[in-house]
């Protein structure tokens, strides 16, 4: 009796599983199809495996470009939002400034909010006034890298806030006694200790700045435009070219599906926001 | 002790950031929401006009309809996500191999950048391309096409977020459950208590928490989905997926109409703090002044 249901629940399990991953793999097949296959009856197995839309993604200098637009545009955005949520956290941890809780939930709404109801605002601001000579920030990813901070800055205060409260303050304060500058205190006591938590932090940031569309969409034309937009465009009314369209999307989610196998135990306390631990 | 001033200056860039970034650009929209602006009408100036943005948005059709949508797209999709994610945070209590396998499985989706589950769910529905309309063709007879049918194109992108996001209900639940102490489930069996009187006297009360962030966050995120809908249907057929994210994207800039644009903006920001307020107040809040 005890054995059936184990055998039972494994099966919902390879059941629920399969549910999950199908479509993925799905993406995948439509990506090694040629085009005049795909308007054939779906077959879910391959019976050949033709890589042309691979290499005609890779030699197509735009999409390149796009690529490493994203690359500098999550790495820069990841690797700034770290840094500065690391010292926004030791300040609301080490001193007593005024108003630091109200502060500190102030810049958490900010994350909250629906981004699509500040693109209009952000665009008028990128074209009109956030400007500096000839040099404005929309298409360019100084812009982009900036623009991500509204919804990663947050997130990386959050998560990195029980890091550094979690360090005993008695280390630093043993160190200025002994005359150690602020400098040397963050850089060479607090920095070291942290450093899991900002791992996860630059890690799931730059997912998350990978993965963004909508403000993307919005802000850039060609410049900083990013990967997840370049794949819109393979969408039109006339014609989706949809081998090329799978092909991009699997070059999407490849950085993704790396960085998930290394931090799978932190994404579901990342994405709900601390709220729920994962 | 070190001097409150070096706290403000590690403080400041960031202050600095979500200033420039989400305080002005918050109360440019306010401003211009009051504002008639188009700058390639006949008069491109920005002109005040008082409330008449907001008594305009209260009789557009196209904005009401897409409220009445988004509401029905959250309201099935965070309710199934919940009944789906409880069925398998059970399922995972029980003893069978391969556990972490599976719960790793599971995770996948969540990583994933929603205009790519836009796409993947676009390869799979397309008629002529996607494996389902395919499937449903052969065994029910059924002709799915999510270009022209209004309700195969809503319960698609319904799917869809279920698949992309029960896990993180699933997840958040089996932590619930597996914290839970087991001496009241015991003392219930000796009483004698059935499956479902234990479900609605014990277990639910006693995950009520968690169950009410999880939809706190859930119904949050669903609201402002746009990026995998904007992929999978584009708002269409007509206005039938045109849940308000994509409503302000697709009306927005194609029209110029920024001030009317921004009464939009302003409207549906306010809508989701009241959607969120009136769920903390009507559930978390009561909870939490009992307990």
């Amino acid at each position: 009796m005890k054995r059936h249901a184990t055998w039972l629940y494994l099966l919902f399990w390879i059941v629920v599983s399969f549910l999950t991953m199908f479509p993925i793999y799905w993406l995948f097949v439509i990506s090694v199809k040629p085009a005049v296959e795909l308007f054939s009856t779906p077959e879910v197995l391959l019976s050949s495996v033709y890589w042309q839309n691979y290499i005609d993604v890779m030699n197509d200098s735009t999409l390149r470009g796009y690529m490493v637009n994203s690359l500098i545009i999550s790495t820069g955005n990841a690797a700034l939002v770290t840094v500065l949520g690391f010292l926004a956290c030791y300040a609301l941890t080490r001193f007593e400034l005024g108003g630091k809780e109200s502060i500190f939930f102030w810049t958490i709404t900010n994350r909250m909010a629906p981004p699509a109801v500040f693109l209009l605002p952000l665009f008028l601001l990128f074209t009109q006034v956030y400007k500096f000579g000839d040099f404005t920030l929309l298409d360019s990813k100084i812009g982009m890298i900036l623009v991500y901070c509204t919804f990663n800055l947050p997130f990386a205060i959050w998560t990195l806030r029980p890091t550094v409260d979690g360090i005993p303050k008695e280390l630093d304060e043993a160190a200025f006694v002994d005359g150690a500058s602020a400098w040397t205190v963050i850089t060479e006591i607090i920095l070291p200790l942290a450093r899991p938590g900002l791992a996860v932090t630059l890690i799931l940031t730059w997912v998350f700045a990978w993965n963004e569309y909508l403000l993307a969409a919005t802000l850039t034309n060609f410049n900083a435009r990013t990967l997840t937009t370049g794949l819109s465009e393979y969408v039109t009314t006339t014609g989706t070219e949809w081998g090329v369209m799978a092909t991009i999307s699997v070059f999407t989610l490849i950085p993704a599906l790396i960085i998930f196998s290394m931090v799978q135990r932190h994404i579901v306390a990342g994405l709900t926001f601390g709220a729920v631990k994962g | 002790m070190q001097s409150n001033r070096l706290g403000w200056i590690l403080l400041a860039p960031t202050l600095v950031i979500l200033f420039f970034f989400g305080v002005v650009p918050f109360f440019y929209v306010l401003w211009l929401s009051f504002h008639q602006w188009n700058p390639f009408a006949a008069d491109p100036n920005v002109i005040f006009n008082g409330a008449d943005n907001f008594r305009a948005l209260v009789f557009d059709n196209g904005f009401l309809s897409s409220l009445g949508v988004t509401i029905a797209f959250v309201f099935f999709a965070v309710l199934s996500e919940l009944v789906i994610g409880y069925a398998l945070a059970q399922a995972f209590l029980k003893d069978f191999p391969g556990k972490a396998i599976f719960r790793t499985i599971h995770t996948l989706p969540l990583i994933m950048a929603p205009i790519i589950v836009g796409s993947i769910w676009k390869l799979m529905t397309t008629p002529s391309i996607g494996i389902i309309p395919s499937l449903l063709r052969s065994w029910f007879g059924y002709d799915l096409n999510i270009g022209t049918s209004a309700v195969a194109a809503f319960t698609v992108t319904v799917v869809m977020d279920i698949w992309h996001w029960t896990p993180l209900v699933t997840l958040t639940l089996i932590a619930a459950l597996v914290s839970l102490p087991s001496d009241p489930f015991e003392q219930a069996q000796i009483d004698g208590a059935n499956k479902r009187q234990i479900f609605w006297h014990i277990t639910l009360p006693m995950i009520m928490p968690a169950v009410l962030a999880t939809v706190f966050i859930r119904l949050m995120d669903a609201l402002r989905t746009v990026d995998e809908v904007l992929m999978l249907t584009g708002g269409g057929p007509g206005s039938a997926t045109r849940y308000l994210g994509v409503h302000i994207f697709k009306e927005v800039f194609p029209r110029t109409n920024y001030g009317y644009g921004s009464a939009i903006s302003i409207i549906v920001l306010y809508l989701t703090i009241v959607a969120c307020w009136l769920l903390y107040v009507s559930l978390i809040a009561p909870r939490n002044t009992k307990g």
